[in-house]
């Protein structure tokens, strides 16, 4: 097809989607309304299992199954990625070489390393009780780590970060996630189901059952994916050259 | 206006789809995906917000004393950005490996399937 007869069909269809959509969001409740059935009983049942924070109930407790289903789009992507990004028969590794950083740069994200992974191991540990939990605590650990990569070099990040143990431990997690449902079946209720451990003092660490298990798990494995998916994209940037010396 | 926000979602939805179309680049239209998908998180937190509502979050306030926003919406939208970089990450890789063996990212030029 041609790229103008691409663009009238583009048009077509869009203006009869664009139509479609807006007779239905005129049909909405309108925005800001004060009539949320599933929310309302969201904010119900997480108060009663004592969580403080409710979207982690949400997530880790009353649709645990369909965070299982999101971890396994992200473990599958990953999965893809590190096949995907495999050095191939015709490609080499070379040996990065340290380049100079700007010293104002290197002292700077030397100081905000720690802070940062602290953060996000914090972020993840109160997943129950404050905004976060292990989606977005993991993701501000894992990405802390590279600071290292901007304030020296390549080879003091892959130092302390065996691309190996990271993928293991991106299993591990995964596996903990769903043993810790399997449990729950050996207790004599659903997969999932929260109903194992006590659920503990309103707004403590140790609070809602199972929600901080499986809070830690997902946040375990986000760490690991993001480490191992920016480790690929890393090696293909420095390391694995064609076999004629090309990046 | 109290359809402002889904209507804004919509435009959204479309703009990327308009970019997906008229892609020059295989990375351009990753990107353009990923707007899409944005719209779909405008169009959630849209549909959950309350008037004057604050974050479901009861750590530092006391149950039933204000309004909160729907909490289910929120934790679909939260999962859903994760798992949306992770997957943009691999859609990233696929084209890696199409500029590798093709030679170009132009998805005009990727005509015939080759092994």
């Amino acid at each position: 097809m041609t790229r103008g007869a691409r663009l009238i069909v583009l048009a077509l269809g869009g203006a009869g989607l664009a139509a479609l959509l807006v007779a239905a969001c005129l049909d909405l409740p309108g925005f800001g309304g004060t009539w949320h059935p599933y929310g309302d009983r969201a904010v119900e049942a997480s108060l009663s299992r004592r969580t403080a924070n409710t979207i982690a109930s949400v997530n880790f407790d009353q649709r645990a199954f369909d965070t299982l289903g999101e971890m396994s789009i992200l473990f599958a992507s990953v999965v893809g990625t590190v096949v995907l990004l495999r050095q191939t028969r015709d490609e080499k590794r070379g040996k990065p070489e340290p380049e100079e950083v700007a010293l104002p740069v290197r002292r700077y994200a030397l100081i905000v390393l720690p802070v940062a992974v602290l953060s996000g191991l914090y972020v993840i540990a109160h997943g129950q009780l404050s905004p976060g939990g292990g989606f977005q605590g993991g993701v501000v650990a894992a990405t802390a780590l590279h600071l290292l990569y901007l304030g020296a070099d390549y080879r003091a990040l892959e130092r302390v970060r065996p691309v190996g143990l990271f993928e293991v431990g991106d299993a591990l997690a995964a596996s903990a996630y769903v043993v810790t449902g399997l449990a729950a079946v050996l207790g004599g209720t659903a997969f999932l189901a929260n109903t194992l451990l006590p659920y503990g003092t309103f707004n403590t660490l140790a609070s809602g059952g199972t929600v901080p298990l499986l809070n830690a798990a997902i946040g375990m494995e986000v760490a690991c994916a993001v480490v191992v998916l920016l480790a690929r994209f890393l090696d293909q940037a420095v390391e694995i050259e064609e076999e004629n010396g090309k990046r | 206006m109290t359809v402002l926000p889904y209507l804004v979602a919509v435009w959204i939805f479309l703009i990327g789809c308009y970019g997906l179309a008229t892609s020059r680049n295989l990375i351009h239209a990753v990107g353009c995906l990923a707007v899409c998908q944005s719209a779909t998180y405008v169009l959630l937190l849209a549909v959950g917000y309350r008037d004057g509502g604050t974050a479901p979050v009861y750590s530092d306030i006391k149950p039933g004393s204000r309004p909160v926003v729907d909490p289910v919406v929120q934790a679909l939208t939260l999962t859903d950005v994760v798992v949306g970089a992770t997957v943009t990450a691999l859609l990233l890789a696929l084209v890696m490996q199409v500029s590798k063996r093709h030679g170009t990212v132009d998805p005009d030029e990727l005509r015939e399937l080759r092994g």
